[in-house]
């Protein structure tokens, strides 16, 4: 149980005021109702052990699918100043780069519901899902350095897709100062094979129809329409990722006694950013991230060709454009509006998605007037929301918003939930048609394991860190 | 009765595990974690592999053992069958697994385990025997 006093600041807002080695508040974006349960967890500790980081600015920030994590908590946001400031392996995750993708088509529910069977099984086939599956590439060892330095560029070049896709891409799939030589031979070991794979877990694919609008000029902006069908991908950087958070851990939980401030968890582990280790983990980090975006890239493409071969369609008549991609496991270098003036902060996003606003010089072009596109995945099954980055988001929270639904259930308790029931059976019957590699993932990702996605993003609606654009329900999924 | 439990953590899986002595500890820490990825239904290993490790202290150090557990399968394709500590103290281990080459014919993979966390690790010895805590990312 957590001792945390916290302070109601307003409906949709919660203050941590600084005790012990806090150097800043913590504040978390909630509800009532969602705190009531948030409260029980050991999550609003886990806000204020990352507040007693050096060089953290303003606030430590959770949203509201915050749920217990270990060192920082999953929704968890954190901005540190380059100077005296950290970076931590655990602020980013296990899954460096773990994000979502969104693929709109230029078809009708109604001129697939026949082939959804057909469709679901061809994506099934067509892209490796499960635990330890290997993709179809066997790369060399340079060429996987190239994938490590270039991301999503690099797959668009060996031919998954197309250019058009980068620029709707965050930071169109790549970011700078990825070095390959900071990535261990067992990173690289474990990447090489895993690259264009979907992943287990929560990782999903979904067929989607867009089911509301709710702000149509965005809407029409990002190119989504009431009927229309899309495609989500959630993956991430594999085992690659895992290996090269786990490294950094590693060797950063031996530097913790020379860190020069008591460490309330281990798993918050962090090098200043202006040190050599610092700079290491980040040049790494950024390998990982670069991967994510490959392998999402891939996915996508392989998603294309399903269509295609079940639909007997061109890729013309599809149209399947990328609205977006956005990592939601990351530590970037951004610059925002501090006292004195636009500063460039290093902002972790555990379990959080950027959100930049209309005007922002990063938002691609033809979306610029509306803000950054959002994307929110739901829970199996249930579909996911679009929504646009707002000026608030980048004055208050480091351009930051949620992720996603968050746990309630613990793993233990959802496998508990569903003995005796089959999963794909009743996600039938709420017209989901559900394809699974690993039986035990059913269970464990049922849908009253996460919290009530629509609850979540009314907080960030409400609470202004962004704005409903459109929500979509799933008609089809496969996981792994 | 197993020498482990799951502990309730929301987001990922806890364990929590028991042993009379250090050395049982460790080896069922580690036993346990293949339980939890891999169905193994007739252990024929077919080699034995050399384990050497060091830690900070304990819990660093049962930290820094499950990780070349996990790399074992995650990283070598080895299904790790049986778990021999020879030496241990509160900074150093060394012991021997014996291993199978994965097969996905005979070995079932119930879960991927992405890896081990530092998050309220705790090696303690009781006055009945040792009991461990541990938090992986699943």
């Amino acid at each position: 149980m957590s001792e945390i006093r916290l302070q109601k600041l307003d409906d949709y807002r919660w203050l941590i005021p600084p005790t012990g080695g806090m150097r800043v508040p913590g504040l978390i974006f909630s509800s009532e109702k969602m705190m009531e349960e948030a409260g029980k967890d050991e999550s609003p500790r886990q806000v204020a052990n990352v507040a007693c980081l050096p060089g953290i600015l303003r606030y430590s920030f959770a949203m509201p699918d915050m749920h217990w994590g270990y060192g920082f908590p999953i929704g968890g946001v954190a901005a540190f100043d380059l100077k005296d400031g950290v970076i931590s392996p655990g602020g980013v995750g296990y899954d460096i780069n773990c994000g979502c993708r969104l693929v709109a088509t230029k078809l009708r529910f109604e001129e697939i519901r026949e082939r959804l069977q057909d469709l679901v099984v061809a994506l099934f086939r067509n892209i490796p899902s499960g635990v330890g599956s290997t993709g179809p590439l066997k790369l060399s060892t340079e060429e996987e350095k190239d994938v490590l330095r270039y991301g999503a560029r690099w797959a668009v070049k060996a031919g998954f897709g197309t250019e058009a896709d980068l620029e709707t891409t965050e930071d169109g799939g790549r970011i700078g100062g990825a070095d390959p030589e900071r990535v261990s031979k067992r990173a690289l070991e474990r990447g090489r094979e895993q690259l264009g794979t979907l992943g287990s877990g929560n990782h999903f694919l979904e067929v989607e129809v867009v089911e509301e609008v709710f702000d149509e000029e965005a809407a029409a902006a990002f190119g989504l329409e009431v009927g229309q069908v899309a495609v989500l991908i959630h993956s991430g950087s594999r085992g690659l990722g895992y290996q090269v958070c786990d490294d950094y851990l590693a060797l950063l939980v031996k530097g913790i006694p020379s860190l020069g401030f008591p460490l309330p968890d281990r798993q918050l582990a962090c090098a200043y950013l202006d040190s050599q280790e610092g700079r290491d983990y980040f040049a790494a980090m950024a390998c990982a991230a670069n991967y994510a975006w490959a392998n999402r890239q891939m996915l996508m493409h392989w998603t294309r060709e399903a269509f295609e071969k079940v639909l007997h369609k061109s890729p013309v008549e599809l149209g399947m454009r990328l609205v977006y991609d956005v990592c939601h496991n990351i530590a970037k270098f951004e610059e925002f509006p501090l006292e004195g003036g636009d500063v460039k902060v290093c902002v972790h996003r555990k379990g959080a998605t950027r959100s930049f606003p209309p005007g922002h010089p990063a938002v691609p072009a033809v979306y610029r007037r509306h803000g950054q596109p959002v994307l929110i995945p739901g829970d199996m099954g249930v579909g996911s929301y679009v929504l646009a980055g707002t000026e608030k988001a980048f004055r208050e929270t480091f351009g930051s918003t949620c992720h996603g639904a968050g746990r309630v259930l613990s793993r233990a308790q959802a496998v508990k939930a569903s003995r005796g029931r089959s999963i794909p059976k009743e996600m039938k019957e709420r017209g989901v048609i559900v394809m699974a590699a690993g039986k035990g993932t059913l269970s464990e990702e049922i849908p009253e394991a996460y919290k009530n996605l629509d609850e979540v993003v009314n907080v960030v609606h409400e609470a202004g860190l962004s704005r409903k654009v459109a929500r979509l329900r799933a008609v089809g999924c496969i996981k792994g | 009765m197993k020498p482990y439990c799951l502990i309730d953590h929301t987001a990922d899986l806890g364990l929590e595990v028991f042993g009379k002595t250090g050395e049982e500890l460790f080896a069922n820490a580690a036993s346990a974690v293949c339980e939890l990825m891999l169905d193994i239904e007739n252990p024929e290993p077919t080699a034995v592999r050399e384990i050497s490790v060091e830690g900070t202290d304990r819990e660093d150090l049962l930290v820094n053992f499950l990780r070349e557990v996990l790399f074992l399968f995650n990283g070598e394709k080895m299904v790790p069958t049986s778990f021999i500590i020879e030496e241990l103290d509160d900074r150093h281990l060394r012991g021997k697994v014996r291993v199978a080459a994965y097969d996905p014919a005979r070995h079932r993979v119930k879960r991927e385990v992405k890896a081990v966390t530092y998050h309220g690790t705790e090696v303690v010895e009781t006055p009945t025997g040792w009991r461990a805590r541990v938090i992986f990312d699943v």
